[in-house]
């Protein structure tokens, strides 16, 4: 076996690399999802955001030539969507599903518009971090190169856990989100804790796109989103709520889009399509298995889905 | 995810209450708050929309003049409208329908698609036959094979208690992917290179238009399935049923009603109407199934629906006035070189509005009836 030809180890090493590559923005965009949820309100919108976050961080980084200044109005982008969102859900009556819908059709509006120009020129990308430098093998000093947002994605995961578990923001938002009138019965502003939450997890959202236009696929294009955003919603049911758990979900969400491409690449393309589909069925199998008409499942806000 | 208990219960309580009072007079007031409310909406948003031309260096009124003309300015631009608005109609029924019983489905798309391919298959078995009968064929293969994807939704639900709007969500991107995979397998036609597509159903057994004009007879369809929504859900006992478990499901089930089979019913016409759009997709449109079937007009008659209240009148209303919207598109870009993104945000703007505007029903003192 020379070091070009790898045969059957290229499927598992172009496998974990597109893992992560693909992983990171399911990964960014559901911890904003997870945020969001955890206080008690749906923001099905993120996929406006992830586009709208695509479509600035691109734009920004060809306009001032770095590629972080871009990810920096990424989430900007993202967190002004998100504003529009919070005020709207803060509202009484709206429907948390209905707007986030409406934010999709404006998000991807507004990126599509303002990004038009941009389709054409090439803006600067982010930096990779190589982690395989140490091999002469090119097909793995290649895959283990590895996006920046991935190492902010998995801090933010581990952080996120923190935050939930021991500080008293944290508290806040999982007292709003599991009842708010009990939030509001001890001081806590339910309207406000939630209108922070949303944006924030809407600037992450932001950042998610960043990954997809200043690394990979690394352009901006009207069709840089296979629907991530859309995905954080049941990615967060999968992972119960909880942020690390989100990065595995992500990991196995990331890799299950990769599996369908990598055998393509070795002359396997039975099922091709299928395969792309795996994410959905293998969340779908999960909720069938786990979820019961009984009880909720473990770890779901109280106020989820519900009109307080 | 249970909705709001909104409407429905005032209308379970007012059906008891008009049984034994005498009907009370006409409440001018609410009926006119509930029209002024929606049409400020829409022109908030078209204000908003304005603004942001006026920012793009556009004169706004010129291009509303446009829109105007291009949506419904003469007959010719109507019928392009009319085109747009059918397969909304349809779509937007999948969510109306299940959302009167208290189930939020986005799984528009999925039930399309769905629907799409079966009618496809049905078509192409029986293809030699004569025009009316493929016709119907499609439209049975179409309406099976929409409802039972979004009945899988619903047995979901009741059986697993697998929440219905993300398992709606997933199924829509099954449905695509097993889409592609027919169209790349057992359904290929091999000529089609560039873009996989199954088999064409012969140009002369496809849906023809109305006249000598240029509407197919989808347009029928989507008037006629929500003139029978209406029908069934505001003035049947099924539809009474349906809106008091929306409305309150435990004093549903308290009163002994068939909580399960209604939701699966319900689902299985919503379904078959979202199959019903993807049918005449094939049927008028393209004459074979391929990935334009999933065309993005799910998430649209998603909003459709939920602005008009799940109600199948005003679905036609605010369908056709989506359609106008869509249908100006073209326009835009040549006579004012916007980018069709502009409609997109249009209609999100408009959308945003009228969403906003659910949260100022009985906010205004006009509207409240006086001495009651």
């Amino acid at each position: 076996m020379n070091a070009h030809s790898i045969g059957w180890w290229g499927v598992v090493i172009g496998v974990l690399a597109a893992t992560v590559r693909g992983g990171t923005p399911f990964l960014l965009v559901s911890l904003g999802e997870c945020l969001t949820e955890k206080s008690g309100k749906i923001n099905l919108g993120l996929e406006g955001v992830l586009l709208m976050g695509a479509m600035s961080a691109y734009a920004v980084a060809y306009r001032t030539g770095s590629p972080w200044v871009g990810v920096a109005a990424a989430a900007a982008a993202g967190g002004t969507l998100g504003c529009v969102h919070a005020f709207l859900v803060s509202r009484p009556k709206v429907n948390d599903i209905a707007a986030g819908i409406a934010m999709l059709i404006f998000g991807s509006g507004c990126a599509f518009y303002f990004g038009k120009p941009y389709i054409q020129p090439s803006a600067p990308q982010l930096p990779p971090i190589g982690l395989g430098n140490w091999s002469s093998v090119p097909q793995i000093a290649d895959a283990l190169k590895i996006s920046p947002l991935f190492f902010f994605g998995v801090a933010v995961a581990f952080g996120m856990q923190w935050f939930f578990r021991t500080t008293r923001w944290g508290m806040q938002v999982r007292a709003v989100g599991d009842s708010p009138a009990a939030a509001r019965a001890v001081g806590i502003s339910v309207t406000r804790t939630r209108f922070l939450c949303i944006v924030c997890g809407s600037a992450l959202g932001g950042i998610g796109g960043a990954h997809l236009s200043l690394f990979y696929p690394g352009a901006w294009t009207e069709a840089i989103s296979s629907g991530q955003g859309l995905m954080a919603v049941a990615l967060v049911i999968f992972a119960r709520w909880n942020p690390v758990q989100c990065l595995w979900a992500s990991l196995l969400f990331g890799g299950a889009q990769a599996i369908g491409p990598s055998l393509q690449a070795v002359g396997i393309s039975t099922g091709y399509y299928l395969w792309n589909a795996s994410p959905y069925i293998l969340t779908l199998l999960v909720m069938v298995l786990t979820c019961s008409t009984k009880r909720t499942l473990v770890g779901a806000p109280g106020a989820l889905g519900t009109s307080s | 995810m249970p909705t709001a208990p909104d409407a429905n219960t005032v209308s379970v309580a007012a059906a008891t209450a008009t049984a034994t009072a005498p009907r009370p007079a006409w409440r001018w007031r609410t009926s006119l708050e509930g029209v002024a409310i929606p049409v400020g909406a829409v022109v908030g948003g078209c204000v908003l929309f304005g603004i942001f031309c006026f920012f793009q260096s556009r004169n706004p009124f010129a291009v509303f003049a446009a829109i105007y003309k291009a949506a419904f300015g003469s007959w010719y631009s109507f019928q392009n409208t009319l085109v747009r608005a059918a397969p909304l109609m349809l779509t937007a029924l999948c969510t109306a329908l299940p959302g009167r019983w208290g189930l939020v489905v986005i799984g528009n798309e999925g039930g399309r698609v769905g629907g799409g391919v079966a009618a496809t298959a049905a078509g192409l078995a029986v293809q030699s036959a004569s025009l009316w009968f493929v016709i119907l064929c499609m439209l049975l293969g179409g309406m099976v094979g929409g409802g039972l994807w979004i009945t899988l939704v619903g047995l979901l639900y009741y059986k697993r208690g697998v929440n219905e709007t993300i398992s709606s969500l997933l199924m829509n991107y099954i449905a695509i992917a097993v889409l592609n995979h027919l169209v790349n397998g057992v359904m290929r036609d091999p000529s089609s290179l560039n873009k996989p597509s199954s088999y064409p159903i012969p140009d002369e057994k496809m849906m023809p238009t109305m006249g000598n004009s240029n509407v197919h007879y989808g347009l029928v369809f989507g008037i006629v399935a929500c003139l029978l929504a209406w029908v069934l859900m505001e003035h049947t006992t099924f539809g009474f049923k349906v809106r008091m478990i929306g409305g309150n499901i435990r004093a549903a089930r308290m009163a002994g009603l068939p909580v399960a089979t209604l939701g699966l019913i319900t689902c299985f016409l919503g379904g078959a109407a979202a199959g019903t759009a993807g049918m005449v997709e094939v049927a008028a449109v393209h004459g074979r199934a391929n990935e334009s079937l999933a065309a993005g007009y799910g998430y649209a008659g998603i909003l459709v629906a939920f602005v008009a209240r799940h109600r199948g009148l005003p679905i036609i209303l605010v369908a056709t006035f989506l359609g106008g919207i869509l249908a100006s598109g073209g326009i835009l870009q040549r006579e004012f070189q916007l980018p069709d993104a502009t409609i997109l945000l249009f209609q999100g703007l408009v959308f945003l509005s009228i969403l906003f505007s659910d949260s100022l029903y009985g906010r205004f003192k006009f509207f409240k009836e006086r001495g009651a």
